[in-house]
């Protein structure tokens, strides 16, 4: 435990002492400042346009504006995640093996599941940083609108988040400790993310095959937790990604003392 | 304290290591000399654990190196060939964070790194950042790393290698006042550094052990004995068969004249005897003016083409 901290200490230093994390998260709060504002204004838009419609034809209707924005918002997160994460996680490993430092690691009394959760957790406790000023956005919104959405909605996106965001950095950590540079860790795991992210089409697909890659998707989970909705099956699809390539990061890094170097 | 047996490792058809066996006993240290490519760090690496052996057994403070390696990491301080650093980090949170992965204990963990500091003489850059620091700094830093925890054994792969001469120095001094308390293992390939810091050496060719003593007993010990260069101001074919002349001379190789009519011959001697006296004698007795008169030490290219040519004369009979 006291050697997975000091590896979780290091990787958080090693964000925050470098200009990097900074520039990361000033970048991620601008762009989905902007998004979510221009989201806002366009469900404002339609809502007042069905509602004129509506009117039209003598049957107002009630639009529900906040969640409309809220599901939408967190679909372009989960878009800006599948950019974010590589370049997250591409130096994991790739770079302590440039370094050397992946020797002196390897040559200390701490095995190799506690490098790699160490630095894991330490990835997500970043992501997570970078998602706690968004809550800004969102808590205003609830502040404003009337009646206010159900929590739960706010409850699942930031939970789906976090889950997708958690699986997408196991398979980054994964694809980083394959190889020694970073530019090729974060293109070979942008790529997969996509593949795995496409399964998606699945979904109009017939029959088990269709059904099955659609469970695999790692997107399609996640549309159930915007809506609120935090389904058993979901949960175990995130955890055991996350397991699987957390286990695979492991036997990747031990299978480092077999390779010539 | 290290008992290494039959050690082999190789990569698909190449044997790295082949067959090596050695011991360091406690408080010794142990000079590993070789060309580069001879198999130095790659034994290194296993006996810290870094990787494992395709066949022979280690052990380090009675703990097997495969099976035990969590109690030999526990035990070892290693500098690899580059300085396992991040640059981003000061030197002192560097060696905290060293210190915390060891398994000091949080309250040993100040007095030892600032002892790791001082021994290597860091005090005053504690606090810079590593990538502002100067190779040799770096290296020393490097060291610091290996010392941090105080381990029983020090696994030091080149630790001069890339520093002036008055950091060799300095390194070499350190190496020598830790060891006693600590069994240290150091891998070089410039022999006068393993003549004056080493108690044994264990030199090793193309992955096996070419030869294993004090580094006193090997350079005397070796058949080519040793070389005088002469410098006089004479005929150089009288100068050669001067020097042919005098008992003990097995060979003189006098290169052409300089300029002034200075001759330099280069004479190869039979071990265990000082030639020099006798042809200082007889070269004044010639009337030569003798310029220069200097006993060279063997290089490593020389103890290698002994050593290297000795086996394949041995080897070819029984072929």
């Amino acid at each position: 435990m006291r050697s997975f901290y000091a590896i979780y200490r290091k990787e958080m230093g090693h964000y925050f002492v470098s200009p990097v994390a900074y520039v990361v998260i000033a970048a991620f709060v601008l762009i989905t400042a902007v998004l979510f504002s221009v989201d806002l204004n366009y469900e404002m838009t339609q809502a007042m346009r069905q509602q004129m419609q509506g009117m039209q034809y003598g049957m107002p209707t009630n639009v529900d504006v906040p969640s409309a924005v809220l599901r939408e918002f967190f679909g372009l997160f989960s878009t800006l995640v599948l950019f974010l994460a590589p370049m997250m996680t591409m130096g994991v490993f790739a770079d302590e093996r440039k370094r050397g430092t992946m020797e002196l690691l390897m040559t200390s009394p701490i095995s190799e599941t506690q490098i790699v959760l160490g630095k894991f957790f330490a990835s997500l406790t970043l992501f997570a940083i970078m998602l706690a000023p968004t809550l800004v956005y969102v808590i205003f919104l609830f502040a404003h609108s009337d009646p206010a959405p159900p929590w739960k909605i706010l409850a699942g996106g930031y939970a789906g988040i976090l889950l997708l965001g958690g699986s997408l950095l196991a398979l980054g950590s994964f694809v980083s400790s394959l190889t020694e540079n970073q530019i090729i860790a974060a293109v070979l795991t942008f790529l997969a993310i996509l593949l795995i992210w496409l399964l998606n089409i699945g979904q109009s697909l017939s029959g088990w095959v269709g059904s099955t890659l659609a469970y695999l998707s790692l997107i399609s989970h996640y549309e159930d937790f915007t809506r609120g909705i935090v389904d058993t099956s979901s949960l175990i699809y995130y955890f055991s990604f996350m397991a699987l390539f957390i286990f695979l990061t492991v036997r990747s890094v031990d299978s480092m003392r077999w390779r010539r170097a | 304290m290290i008992e290494v047996e039959n050690l082999t490792k190789s990569y698909g058809a190449v044997t790295a290591v082949d067959h090596i066996s050695f011991t360091v006993n406690k408080g010794e240290i142990l000079g590993f000399l070789g060309p580069n490519g001879a198999g130095k760090t790659t034994t290194m690496r296993i006996l810290t654990g870094f990787m494992p052996a395709t066949s022979g057994t280690a052990r380090v403070g009675g703990f097997d190196v495969t099976n035990e390696s969590l109690e030999v990491r526990r035990r070892i301080g290693y500098l690899p060939e580059a300085p396992p650093v991040y640059p981003d980090m000061s030197v002192e949170s560097y060696l905290d964070f060293v210190a915390r992965i060891k398994n000091v204990p949080s309250d040993r963990r100040a007095d030892r790194i600032t002892d790791a500091l001082q021994k290597t003489s860091l005090v005053d850059k504690r606090h810079e950042l590593i990538k502002r620091l100067s190779r040799g700094y770096k290296q020393r830093v490097g060291i610091a790393q290996a010392l941090v925890h105080d381990p029983d054994v020090i696994i030091l792969d080149e630790p001069t290698v890339g520093l002036d001469p008055k950091q060799i120095i300095e390194v070499r001094n350190l190496i020598k006042g830790l060891a006693g308390s600590h069994t240290i293992i150091l891998s070089t390939h410039i022999l006068p550094e393993v003549s004056m810091t080493c108690d044994r050496v264990v030199i090793i060719n193309k992955g096996k052990v070419a030869a294993v003593d004090t580094p006193q007993n090997l350079t005397s010990q070796l058949k080519g004995g040793q070389k005088i260069r002469v410098e006089a101001q004479a005929p150089d074919k009288a100068l050669q068969d001067l020097l042919e002349k005098i008992p003990g001379v097995h060979r003189a190789v006098v290169e052409a004249a300089h300029a002034g009519g200075l001759s330099v011959a280069t004479v190869e001697a039979a071990p265990g005897q000082d030639l020099r006296s006798q042809i200082a004698a007889q070269v004044v007795g010639k009337g030569w003016p003798l310029c220069e008169l200097r006993g060279m030490s063997l290089s490593l290219e020389d103890i290698f083409l002994e050593l290297t040519t000795e086996d394949a004369a041995h080897e070819q009979p029984a072929n």
